[in-house]
C-alpha cells in the first residue's frame, strides 16, 4: 500500500539537511512502528521518496513524502502515532493512501507548482520595482549549470504572485519539466534594481505543493484518500 | 509550532559547517525550567559534536543526573574551527545545547577525557565560555570544572586547568557531591570549602590541595597534601553491581549523522585478559558482567525509544562474556523484527561468532578483524596477549571457507624488547593469512583475498606494566614501518597485502602527555595560545607550534618519552589507588620481560589487587 505524508519543516529544523531528514524519517518510522514496507536486496530500507528537497535554512508547511507500507491503522490514528513520536518542528499535516497506479510516479515525479511566502528580512520588498519586474513578458535569468552558463526565461514560470502584508506570495513552476527556486526569483529582482544580492536577505517559507492534474493544479495530498 | 531559542543567529547557524551540532532539541534531549532546579551542571566531549555524542559514558551520566528532579544536566562540545573563530571574534560566550545559556552560568563543568590529544580542546571550551583557564584565577560565580574518563587517571599534566579530578565510574559519587554543593551553598560558604568538602569524598582528587617536588635530575621526590585531613591516597570509584544501577532507556537521537549512529549496549565494563599494552584492561578491574535480564530490557526499551537501525554491543572483549550466546541469538529475534543491524565489535573469531556473523550478514560478507598486536609468538607472550598464530590461521581458514575473503589486521610497532624479528614477523603473519586462503581450491574461492594490516606506534600508558618502559623515537617508529612495508612488498602474496601507518610525531605528544607530570601544563597552555586545537584531527595538527611550546618552557620531550623510568621511581600518579597494586605491575613488567604469560582472571587469580572492590570476576566461584 502507497502513503503520501505531508509534514512540516519549521523552526530549528531549518537547519538539517536533506539526507538527515531521510535518516529522521527512517528512525520516525520505526518509533511509531509504521509496518513499513523494506525494499528486498543486500542492505533493505524502507522505499521512501522525498519531493523536491528543501534549502538550508528554508521552512515549510508542505513538505511530502511517498512511502510504502504492509498495513495501516486509519489516518487519524497514525497521524496521532507520528505525531507524538516527532519533534514539534516536524509535523505531520496529512495522511493519505495513494493508487497504486502511482506507483511510477511518486511525490518526486508528481510535482509540477509550489507555493513560497517570501519574507524580506533586512530591507522591505520594493514594491514598485517587483510590480515593474513582473509586468514584463520576459524575464532572462542567467543559470549555471554543471559545464556553462545558459540563458532562461523564468516569467512564464512565475505561475502567480501577489503581494501580502508578510511578504511575497509566488506561486512557481517546480519539478522535472520546469523548475524555479525562489532564490533565482529573488536574484532577478536584485539585477532588476541594480542592487546586490545580500546574503540572508531574505527568507523562503513553503505553503504547499502541487500536481498538475486535467490542467489544474492539485495540491499532492489530494490525489489520495484519507483511510478512514 | 514550538521551537527552542538559540544562542547563535540564523546568519551564524548557516555560515558554518553542519549547524546542526550547535542546535540541540534532539530526540530525547532533556528540556527543564530553569527557575525549578537547584543545580545546573554541563558535560563536555571536547571533540566536535558527532564524536562527542558518540560516547556512551556522557548518555548514562546525562540520563543519571536528568532523573533527578534538582539537576539540569545539559552537553556542550567543541565548536568547530569555522564557529570557533566567529565565537571569538564576536565574543559570544560559549553556549550547552539543550537552554542555550552561556555555560560560564551553570554551576558544573564536567569534561570527560577520553585520550590526551583532546586536551588543548579542553582550554578552548574554557576559554570560549570565558571562564580562567586556572582553577586559581577562578572566582565565586564561576563553574566548578570537574575532569573525568580515562587520562584522569593521570591527571597531572592538566592538574593546574580544573577544580577536581574524578577518578572511576561516574555513578557513585556525584550524588553525594551534589548534596554537598547544596549544603556548601545554603550555609554561604566559599568555593574554597566546598573544594575542601569534596576531597574528602572518595574518588575526588583536589589539585590545588597538593604539591609535588622534584629532585635535581627531574624525578619526582615527594607527592603530598599540603592540609590536614586531606587523604594522601585517592582510590577509584566502581559500580559493585552493574546489574543494578542507571542506564539510559532513552538515549539521544542526534538530528545529523554521527560517528556512532547506533544505541550501545554495555554488557560488561573491565576484562580478565590482562593484555600487558591496555590501560583500560587494568583501570576497569574487576570485571563485572551485567545481567542478561538487565540487558534485554535495556536493549529493547532502547530500541523502541529512539529508533536506531542499529545496536552494538560494547565491552573491552565481548567473547569473554559468559552469556554471550543467549543475549546474541535474542538480540537477533528482536532486531529482525524492527529491521535493525546488530553489531559486535571485539569478538573473538570462532565457529560460535562466524555462525552469528551469517545469521545477522545474510549474503553481505563484510571483512574479518583480528587483533594479534604483534607479529611473532615472542612479542605476543611478551605484551601477554593470549592470540596464537594457530588460532588466527584457524579463524581466517574457517571464515575464508565460509565465504569471506577479506581480514583486517591490527598491529603495534615499538613495543617494549621489540626485535627486528618481531618488526618482519608483521608481514609475515599477514603472507601466511593469505597464504590460508590460496590453500582453498581456486573454484571454490571467491576471487582474490585482502588482508589488510595497520600498525599503530605503541605509548606506554600509567597503571600498565609498561609504565616504565622507553618508548621508542620518531626516527625508530618509523624505520619499522617502513621495515614492515619492505617485507610486505617482497612476498609472494603482496599484492593481497595492504598495510597502513600511523603518524610518528603525534605519537610522541600523547606519549608525553599519557606519562606527564604537572609541568607538562605550561606546555600545553602555550600551544594552545600558539594556536594548537583539535590535535587529534590530521589536518589540524601542528607539530612545529608544540615543538616551539616544549623550547620556551624548557621541556624536554625525551625526559618524558625515551627515558626508562626506575622501578623504584615515584611515578606522577602513583598517588591513584586503581585497586591493581604497583607490586603486581611491577612483576607483569619482569614476567613480561622474561616472556613469561600470565593466565587470565578465570583461569586463575594472579592477585592483582583488584578483589578489594569485593566484586565481580574476582568473587565469581566464591558463593
Amino acid at each position: 500500500m502507497k502513503i503520501r505524508i505531508k509534514f512540516t519543516k519549521t523552526g530549528n529544523m531549518r537547519f538539517i539537511g536533506h539526507l538527515d531528514i531521510l535518516r529522521y524519517f527512517q528512525k520516525l518510522l520505526r518509533r511509531a512502528e509504521v509496518d513499513v514496507k523494506y525494499s528486498e536486496g543486500f542492505s533493505p530500507h524502507p522505499v521512501m521518496s522525498f519531493a523536491q528537497p528543501l534549502g538550508l535554512g528554508d521552512t515549510s508547511e508542505g513538505e511530502y513524502l511517498d512511502l510504502e507500507v504492509c498495513s495501516s491503522e486509519s489516518s487519524a490514528v497514525m497521524l496521532r502515532r507520528l505525531n507524538e513520536k516527532s519533534c514539534p518542528e516536524i509535523q505531520m499535516l496529512r495522511y493519505v493512501k495513494i493508487a497504486d497506479e502511482t506507483r511510477r510516479s511518486n511525490a518526486m515525479s508528481n510535482v509540477a507548482a509550489a507555493d513560497y511566502r517570501i519574507l524580506f528580512r533586512q530591507e522591505a520588498l520594493d514594491e514598485q520595482a517587483m510590480r515593474s519586474m513582473l509586468a514584463q513578458e520576459m524575464l532572462v535569468v542567467k543559470r549555471k549549470t554543471k559545464t556553462k552558463e545558459v540563458e532562461t526565461d523564468i516569467r512564464p514560470m512565475i505561475l502567480s504572485w501577489e503581494i501580502q502584508e508578510e511578504g511575497l506570495f509566488v506561486r512557481l513552476a517546480t519539478g522535472s519539466a520546469a523548475n524555479c527556486k525562489p532564490d533565482t526569483l529573488i536574484e532577478a529582482y536584485d539585477r532588476f534594481r541594480g542592487t546586490a544580492s545580500l546574503p540572508f536577505a531574505c527568507h523562503f517559507h513553503r505553503l504547499e505543493m502541487y500536481a498538475c492534474k486535467d490542467g489544474q493544479f492539485v495540491p499532492l495530498y489530494r490525489l489520495g484518500e484519507e483511510l478512514l | 509550532m514550538s521551537t527552542h531559542k538559540l544562542a547563535l543567529t540564523e546568519e551564524i547557524l548557516l555560515s558554518v559547517e553542519k549547524p546542526a551540532r550547535y542546535i540541540g532539541g534532539e530526540i530525547n534531549c532533556v528540556y527543564k525550567k530553569k527557575e525549578e532546579v537547584q543545580v545546573r551542571f554541563a558535560m563536555c566531549f571536547p571533540d566536535v559534536y558527532e564524536i562527542g555524542m558518540s560516547h556512551l559514558g556522557i548518555q548514562i551520566l546525562y540520563d543519571m543526573f536528568n532523573s533527578r528532579d534538582d539537576v539540569w544536566c545539559e552537553r556542550v562540545y567543541s565548536p568547530w574551527p569555522d564557529l570557533d573563530a566567529i565565537l571569538r571574534r564576536e565574543q559570544i560566550p560559549l553556549f550547552a545545547l539543550e537552554s542555550q545559556d552561556p555555560i560560564r552560568a551553570f554551576d558544573f563543568l564536567g569534561i570527560t577525557i577520553q585520550y590526551e590529544m583532546c586536551y588543548t580542546n579542553i582550554l578552548q571550551i574554557l576559554d570560549l565560555a570565558q571562564i580562567p583557564l586556572l582553577s586559581k584565577q577562578r572566582g565565586e560565580d564561576d563553574p566548578i570544572v570537574i575532569g573525568g574518563g580515562p587520562c584522569a587517571y593521570n591527571p597531572e599534566p592538566l592538574a593546574p586547568f580544573f577544580d577536581l579530578f574524578y577518578i572511576g565510574e561516574g555513578e557513585t559519587q556525584y550524588a553525594p557531591m551534589i548534596e554537598l554543593y547544596k549544603k556548601n551553598r545554603a550555609q554561604g560558604g566559599s568555593r574554597r570549602d566546598f573544594l575542601r568538602a569534596c576531597a574528602t569524598l572518595s574518588g575526588i582528587y583536589v589539585p590545588s590541595l597538593y604539591m609535588t617536588t622534584y629532585h635535581d635530575d627531574g624525578t619526582i621526590a615527594a607527592f603530598s597534601p599540603m592540609e590536614e585531613g586531606i587523604p594522601a591516597r585517592i582510590r577509584k570509584e566502581i559500580v559493585p553491581d552493574v546489574s543494578k544501577t542507571c542506564y539510559p532507556e532513552k538515549p539521544l537521537v542526534p538530528f545529523m549523522q554521527v560517528t556512532q549512529d547506533r544505541v550501545v549496549l554495555e554488557i560488561q565494563r573491565g576484562c580478565i585478559r590482562g593484555c600487558r599494552f591496555c590501560q583500560a584492561g587494568q583501570i576497569y578491574r574487576p570485571v563485572r558482567e551485567r545481567s542478561l535480564d538487565f540487558l534485554k530490557e535495556k536493549a529493547i526499551r532502547m530500541l523502541d525509544s529512539t529508533g536506531c537501525g542499529e545496536i552494538s554491543l560494547s565491552s573491552l572483549s565481548s567473547s569473554d562474556y559468559s552469556q554471550l550466546k543467549e543475549l546474541v541469538y535474542f538480540l537477533i529475534e528482536e532486531t529482525k523484527k524492527r529491521h535493525v543491524n546488530i553489531s559486535l565489535p571485539s569478538l573473538r573469531i570462532d565457529a560460535f561468532s562466524l555462525d552469528v556473523m551469517n545469521k545477522i550478514q545474510d549474503v553481505k560478507k563484510s571483512s574479518l578483524t583480528f587483533a594479534p598486536e604483534a607479529g611473532t609468538q615472542r612479542m605476543r607472550d611478551v605484551i601477554n596477549k593470549g592470540l596464537t598464530e594457530e588460532d588466527i590461521l584457524r579463524g581466517a581458514g574457517q571464515a575464508f571457507r565460509g565465504g569471506w575473503n577479506k581480514v583486517k589486521l591490527y598491529f603495534m610497532l615499538g613495543l617494549p624488547g621489540e626485535t627486528n624479528e618481531d618488526v618482519t614477523g608483521i608481514a609475515e603473519l599477514a603472507e601466511r593469512i593469505a597464504g590460508e586462503y590460496y590453500e582453498i581450491p581456486k573454484e571454490e574461492r571467491n576471487g582474490k583475498c585482502q588482508i589488510t594490516s595497520s600498525t599503530s606506534f605503541f605509548v606506554p600508558k600509567p597503571f600498565t606494566p609498561f609504565q616504565w618502559a622507553p618508548m621508542n623515537t620518531a626516527e625508530e617508529f618509523l624505520r619499522k614501518a617502513y621495515l614492515v612495508k619492505d617485507t610486505m612488498r617482497a612476498q609472494k602474496n603482496q599484492k593481497s597485502l595492504r598495510y597502513h601507518y600511523h603518524e610518528a610525531d603525534v605519537t610522541i605528544l600523547e606519549g608525553v602527555l599519557a606519562r606527564g607530570d604537572r609541568r607538562i601544563a605550561p606546555v600545553i597552555l602555550r600551544a594552545y595560545q600558539k594556536g594548537c586545537l583539535f590535535d587529534s584531527w590530521n589536518e589540524y595538527f601542528d607539530h612545529q607550534k608544540w615543538l616551539e611550546a616544549f623550547a620556551q618552557e624548557g621541556i624536554s620531550p625525551d625526559f618524558y618519552t625515551t627515558r626508562e623510568r626506575s622501578l623504584d621511581e615515584i611515578l606522577p600518579w602513583d598517588f591513584i589507588d586503581c585497586g591493581v597494586t604497583k607490586r603486581f605491575l611491577k612483576q607483569e613488567y619482569e614476567r613480561a620481560m622474561a616472556g613469561i604469560v600470565t593466565p587470565n582472571c578465570r583461569v586463575r587469580c594472579s592477585g592483582c589487587g583488584a578483589a578489594v572492590f569485593g566484586g565481580g570476576v574476582c568473587f565469581e566461584n566464591t558463593n
